[in-house]
């Protein structure tokens, strides 16, 4: 391939990383925010947001142009497709953290449950090792990583679950606790979102590498 | 797209074979720096129109043409115009590899003889100048007195580059140039026309849509003698205004 091709190829692998920088980072803040209950933090993720979004649609841009004008086939055309299908996923991973960010703000002041607090923080550190793994494995295109993050998954969703359990008990045995309760059940609901959106990063990687297209939250199989 | 000068302009251009009306009235520029893609189906008038543009088609019996032609300001068809002198600022690349049968060095040289140098130095020194620009001076510079012919087609094609780029032309007229050749020695020639096209003023005719789309700026789709659309390749390629050019890219006809 030409030089041409491998420049704006480049470039696109470039976007990707930046954005992948950014929504981990937004996702860092956005919980820290959460745990800290540091309401400026979280107005500076909403604000960041835009960025993530902007280098969202010139991914998409470079990703087109490449497709359209420099007609790649084979590997070359798997990579461009996991690119453009992935910054969809990290596009809304950034969303999420938004959602977070904005339950700082209004869950702000209220009585609040120390222990789900707890369990938050220990999911976000989950959540962001996920992301760093998968990202990472997309700076050689490894598909390796697929069934730890799936396995990952897994206990985020398990989390979400005993936790959810915790929440309404807290909310019955003290009521004043339900607007934090509520906010809590939000942000765990977007953890877990977030870990899907990861799973599906990890689809890309299983589809640049093998050409087979996946859905690997769904049965463990696929993946041996 | 930067604004580029524009190098060539021509304006209603009509060619006639006989009384039969080849090309209907063609109103293209080219600019500076950019690599325009000549595009359409056999027999639509684009290696008709490139000809045009270094009057290679004075050659052809019973040929009109009519309408504007100007480089640089000057009009081509005036009647006090050199044609070789033309033809030299306005070189042309054709399908099939057309070397001289002399030696590498002797056909790079050609054209900076016949201009009267005699310099050896400076002979050998344009001779190595050429061939690099070209993009095939490593895979000659051993061999430089070897016949020219004795060399792949891909290899040949970019000697005739070099021997006209040995003698400075400001426009290069390519006539699908790479048809003939392996997608291998195609890409180093698509490769070398990106690296050099800021000097010059670059023409090229391809049946090749990837070709069109990897290396040019601009696009003209040609049909039935008439310009359907130009543009900037970008433009042409992801969204055109004309159905007839979205479907000849989409392989519907041609």
């Amino acid at each position: 391939m030409s030089t041409v091709f491998e420049d704006r190829l480049e470039k696109l692998r470039q976007n990707f990383t930046d954005m992948g920088v950014d929504v981990s980072e937004q996702i860092y803040q956005s919980t820290k925010s959460y745990i800290d209950h540091d309401v400026k933090l979280a107005q500076q993720v909403i604000d960041g947001d835009g960025e993530v979004n902007g280098n969202e649609i010139k991914l998409e841009k470079h990703a087109m142009d490449l497709i359209a004008l420099q007609q790649p086939v084979a590997t070359d055309f798997r990579v461009i497709i996991s690119y453009l299908k992935s910054s969809t996923d990290l596009e809304r991973i950034g969303d999420n953290a938004v959602g977070i960010a904005k339950e700082t703000i209004q869950a702000k002041g209220n009585p609040r449950m120390p222990d789900v607090e707890e369990v938050i923080a220990k999911i976000t550190k989950h959540i962001r090792k996920m992301l760093e793994q998968v990202l990472e494995a997309y700076t050689t295109f490894d598909a390796l990583i697929a069934p730890t993050i799936v396995q990952e998954d897994h206990k985020i969703d398990e989390y979400y679950q005993t936790t959810r359990k915790v929440i309404t008990t807290g909310i019955l045995a003290n009521p004043e606790t339900a607007i934090a309760a509520s906010s809590y059940l939000m942000v765990i609901r977007l953890l877990e979102r977030i870990g899907d959106h990861i799973v599906n990063l990890a689809e890309y990687l299983v589809y640049c590498e093998t050409g087979k297209v996946v859905e690997l939250g769904e049965t463990d199989q696929q993946l041996s | 797209m930067t604004t580029n000068e524009t190098v060539i302009t021509t304006k209603d251009v009509r060619l006639y074979y006989g009384e039969h009306e080849a090309l209907h009235g063609i109103n293209l520029d080219f600019q500076k720096s950019q690599i325009t893609a000549l595009i359409g189906p056999s027999g639509c008038g684009k290696s008709t129109y490139l000809r045009c543009l270094n009057r290679m088609n004075d050659l052809i019996h019973d040929v009109t043409i009519t309408g504007s032609f100007k480089i640089d300001g000057h009009d081509i068809y005036r009647p006090q115009q050199d044609v070789v002198s033309l033809r030299k600022k306005v070189g042309m690349v054709f399908q099939q590899p057309n070397p001289f049968p002399f030696s590498v060095y002797d056909n790079v040289a050609y054209g900076l003889r016949v201009q009267g140098i005699k310099d050896k130095k400076i002979i050998s020194q344009k001779v190595e100048e050429s061939l690099k620009q070209a993009a095939v001076w490593d895979e000659v510079k051993d061999d430089l007195t070897k016949n020219a012919l004795s060399f792949s087609g891909g290899q040949q094609q970019r000697i005739c580059i070099a021997r006209l780029l040995a003698v400075k032309p400001d426009v290069i007229l390519l006539d699908e140039p790479t048809s003939a050749l392996d997608p291998i020695s195609s890409a180093k020639i698509e490769e070398m026309l990106l690296q050099i096209k800021d000097q010059y003023t670059i023409i090229i005719v391809t049946h090749s849509m990837q070709q069109a789309s990897r290396i040019s700026d601009k696009t003209a789709f040609m049909l039935n003698g008439d310009l359907v659309e130009y543009g900037d390749t970008k433009k042409i390629f992801l969204n055109p205004e004309q159905e007839a050019t979205s479907d000849y890219l989409n392989g519907k006809f041609g």
